[in-house]
């Protein structure tokens, strides 16, 4: 086990190349996961905001 | 006659193609995911050891794979830029605007990768030999099409713009490609091509494809889950956006 972490003294250089990739490939699902949330959140009070003046509009008591 | 052809301008409306890419894209991360850890387990517990390099070869089952994908991508962001500049249709410069980040994301990773197989294997960790400065070019070309990208507001103008600086900089790719083959460069030959075929063992080749390929699963993914927010946020004045089901709860 030891053996196998130490990469036959290459371990900085094999687990720093290994670390990043899978700290970039699991940091981008995250954000783009956190950009979706945030999108759904800011478009649908965009269009509920939309909704919301048409009826008023449309009943007529502006 | 032309009703028996596949109508491939269906899937260039938004509309259509954002609900195809929420149905892709589970079905890429499950590949994406088999496929990393099969390419990991074989990549360091089935390949062997190298002869020169040691157990420090086994970088190359991340740097090769990121190094094919931060080229390719920008290959397939090109090939988005024409369509749009040809056909104007919509979905091509969002599909360029998804891609960008992830294109970036993995030359950064080829540099960073190379960095650190560099060190231990010729005594620094950078060098301005052409490879290595025409990958540098790319990740500023990623950068550049990004920032110019975010600095037009109205993003139909965006796509035309960006498209001409995608365009140029596709003179890159082979520049990447063939420099160490054009210039006497520290950085080695290419270990698979297609006419030589591959001076690696199999085992170790077969390990880098799959991770290869679970590199190319990501992208698939991760853009295709991109371009949905790009797409809501672009089209959020349409009907069809303020009907859809995770919009109006």
């Amino acid at each position: 086990m030891k053996e196998f972490f130490n990469m036959g003294g290459y371990a900085l250089y094999v687990w720093g190349s290994f670390g990043m990739t899978a700290l970039c490939m699991i940091a981008e699902p995250i954000l783009v996961r956190h950009r979706r949330k945030v999108t759904l959140q800011r478009v649908s009070r965009l269009v509920r905001s939309k909704t919301a003046k048409q009826s008023t509009n449309s009943s007529g008591d502006m | 006659m032309s009703s028996n052809r596949i109508n491939w301008f269906k899937y260039s409306s938004p509309a259509t193609f954002y609900p195809l890419a929420g149905k892709l894209v589970p079905w890429f991360s499950a590949i994406t995911v088999i496929l990393i850890v099969v390419g990991l387990y074989m990549g360091f517990f089935v390949a062997p050891t190298d002869y020169k390099q040691g157990e420090g070869y086994r970088i190359i089952f991340v740097h090769v794979p990121a190094s094919w994908m931060s080229m390719f991508i920008y290959l397939v962001m090109a090939f988005w830029a024409a369509m749009g500049l040809v056909f104007n249709t919509r979905m091509s410069g969002m599909m360029v605007q998804s891609l960008a980040p992830t294109g970036a994301m993995f030359t950064f990773l080829a540099l960073w990768t190379g960095a650190f197989w560099g060190k231990p294997m010729w005594g620094t960790w950078w060098v301005w030999d052409a490879r290595l400065t025409s990958e540098l070019i790319l990740f500023f070309l990623y950068i550049g099409y990004i920032a110019l990208h975010s600095s037009i507001d109205d993003k139909r103008r965006a796509d035309r713009a960006t498209a001409i600086l995608v365009l140029v900089g596709v003179v890159n790719i082979p520049i990447i490609y063939y420099s160490v083959k054009w210039w006497n460069t520290l950085h080695q030959g290419a270990s698979v091509s297609v006419k030589s075929g591959s001076s690696m063992a199999s085992i170790m080749l077969i390990s880098m494809l799959i991770m290869a390929f679970a590199f190319w699963a990501y992208t698939i993914a991760i853009s295709l889950a991109r371009v949905r927010s790009i797409i809501l946020e672009r089209e959020r004045d349409t009907q069809w956006v303020s009907e859809l089901p995770e919009i109006k709860q």
